[in-house]
């Protein structure tokens, strides 16, 4: 009995140990995650600017955001635009390629190697020129157009019509890992569905909407959930393309925070800024996570 | 007889289409890092006058030039910037977080539900929101334009996808092992370096290479946090030619930028199975 108390408090001893491997982590959650989260609220609820002090002013930020900025208003609703475009297109796209790729062709490695390849570099600097330097108006993509007979003058990055759909087609080139994420999803599709589902006369595009649809929902949900968070922060390609213009139709969120904080150095204005932005993301993902009963779809033995 | 060889003929009709397809999409999507590469050759006239892949003239003087740069700093000097701020942190990282993941995966604590719940709803935490702060803590302390902001998070475990996708792992390997290494007078320090870490090598090289590639590429951070030119990373480095060069300068811009994506594209190269490894078992976003 005394030994048997004694392996228990020793395995107790042991387990304890874990925290102090998880010690890190307790730290950074604490001094740059936790800290920084309830700090960035109190300085909503102020006016601190690099300079001054911070200086408690209540709801004074959040009034002006609503009531007066209109590059809130406008920087909302391009992101939105944004995200409701970027999102669809980029999932639709790595599930169309994921869906060619898993059919059981030869050298699928050697093609999954190559549409993942933007991903690696799609948010370099390097790509983000090219890209400014391929929809100008004497670029790449209208040499291409003429080289085709085409008399293609538009400026891509300039025209208010275009802009922001170059700038979310960059986002879309990247659609690597939610392919990769759907290429894993459907292997574990079980084989006998298909081969039930066939043998019912049922055709490979009504299969792929009742089986592999519904099979992939947990990942579509998955993917669709932190998709949108990314996307509603993007900020380097609208930053070094168009510079949010013409006229802010791509002066996406992300870069309009950036220039409250660290052009203007306005820290409490635009704290509260990302605290709105916040409100938004948690609101749409609680909406996601409510709707999910209805749509996705959890296998039993999960 | 010839339903079936119909239905074969289909078949092999079908496969070809997916084949023609998969290809021409895959044309398409490289089709921009093609070109950027010939383009790097190219005078500067011949990228706006043709639509040529292929440079007429090919010259080097773009790649030499554009090393150069235009003020004080040569690329050279960015380069090495990028690396002391890569691979201190790329270390860190995978230091913080396998110790971690060990924790979470191997030790029922008290608090272990709390604690690893919060830790996975960080990973939805926007980083917009905690950016400001952290730049003012850094302020505080003396820490802006350095690597610091960089390498703390690192140390301190901030990187829950990776540490998720370490967890995944450990929680993969029997627990026998730990058992039997116990019983041969391992503790828990050495289990993890002796037994589970040579067993982790492919989920540390997928962390290890994610977390360099987009330190490498990081943009924003940089620009906040790195203020003085001779502490730019390639990133910034390029930027400011781009700023400064007028359009006269493109084929150097575009050398820099092949420079600049050259050691991600190896590195994808040399190890892509541990990429693809990787997203697929933590959802890496991307």
């Amino acid at each position: 009995m005394k030994a048997w108390s004694r392996f228990r408090s020793k395995l107790r001893q042991h387990d304890c140990i874990g925290l102090i491997y998880i010690l890190p982590w307790i730290l950074g959650f604490l001094c740059l995650q936790l800290y920084p989260l309830a700090s960035s609220l109190w300085y909503s609820f102020t006016d601190y600017s690099a300079l001054g002090e911070a200086t408690f002013i209540g709801l004074e930020n959040y009034k002006n955001i609503f009531q007066f900025d209109y590059n809130f208003g406008q920087s909302l609703k391009v992101t939105l635009l944004y995200v409701a475009v970027t999102v669809p297109m980029k999932l639709v796209f790595a599930l169309f390629i994921a869906m060619l790729l898993s059919a059981r062709l030869r050298a699928v490695n050697l093609f999954r190697t190559v549409y993942y390849i933007p991903s690696i570099l799609g948010a370099s600097v390097a790509v983000a020129t090219l890209w400014r330097f391929m929809f100008m108006r004497d670029g790449m993509i209208n040499g291409m157009l003429r080289s085709l007979g085409l008399d293609a003058q538009t400026d891509w990055i300039g025209d208010a019509r275009f802009a922001l759909l170059t700038i979310s087609l960059l986002a879309v080139w990247q659609f690597g890992s939610s392919m990769v994420l759907f290429l894993a999803g459907i292997k574990q599709i079980p084989r006998d569905l298909y081969e039930a589902a066939s043998i019912d006369g049922a055709s490979k595009v009504r299969q792929f909407f009742v089986i592999t649809i519904p099979m992939l929902t947990p990942i579509i949900f998955f993917n669709i959930i932190m998709q949108t968070i990314t996307a509603f922060q993007d900020f380097t390609a609208p930053f070094l393309i168009t510079s949010g213009g013409p006229a802010n139709g791509t002066y996406l969120y992300g870069m309009y925070l950036y220039d409250n904080a660290f052009r203007y150095y306005k820290m409490g204005y635009a704290s509260a800024l990302s605290w709105v932005l916040f409100a938004i993301i948690i609101a749409f993902t609680l909406l996601l996570f409510r709707t999910s009963a209805k749509w996705v779809f959890y296998t039993e033995d999960k | 007889m010839q339903t079936v060889l119909k239905r074969r003929a289909r078949k092999q009709a079908g496969k070809a289409l997916m084949y023609l397809l998969l290809i021409a999409v895959g044309i398409l999507m490289i089709y921009p890092l093609i070109w950027l590469l010939f383009a790097s050759f190219k005078p500067n006239e011949e990228i706006f006058g043709s639509a040529s892949l292929l440079p007429k003239n090919p010259v080097l003087d773009s790649y030499s030039a554009g090393w150069k740069g235009s003020g004080q700093f040569t690329f050279g000097t960015f380069l090495w910037n990028t690396f002391l701020l890569v691979v201190p942190t790329v270390l860190l990282t995978l230091l913080s977080s396998v110790l971690v993941a060990y924790g979470f995966a191997r030790f029922r604590f008290p608090g272990h539900k709390i604690l690893f719940g919060l830790m996975i709803s960080t990973m939805m935490l926007p980083n917009a929101v905690v950016i400001i702060p952290r730049y003012i803590l850094y302020n505080k302390f003396g820490l802006l334009n350095s690597y610091h902001p960089f390498y703390l998070p690192a140390a301190l475990a901030c990187y829950p996808f990776f540490i998720f996708m370490l967890i995944q792992f450990f929680r993969g390997l029997p627990k026998d092992l730990d058992e039997s290494a116990k019983i041969d007078g391992c503790n828990s320090f050495t289990i993890l370096v002796r037994i589970l870490l040579p067993l982790a090598k492919p989920a540390l090289f997928s962390a290890a290479i994610f977390q360099f590639v987009w330190t490498w590429n990081d943009f924003f951070n940089s620009l906040i946090y790195v203020s003085s030119v001779s502490k730019y990373p390639v990133s910034l480095g390029l930027r400011m030619s781009l700023d400064s060069a007028d359009a006269a300068h493109w084929n150097q811009i575009f050398a820099m930028s092949i420079v600049s994506i050259l050691p991600c594209v190896l590195l994808f190269f040399t190890a892509q199975k541990y990429f693809v490894e990787g997203v697929a078992t933590s959802g890496i976003k991307g």
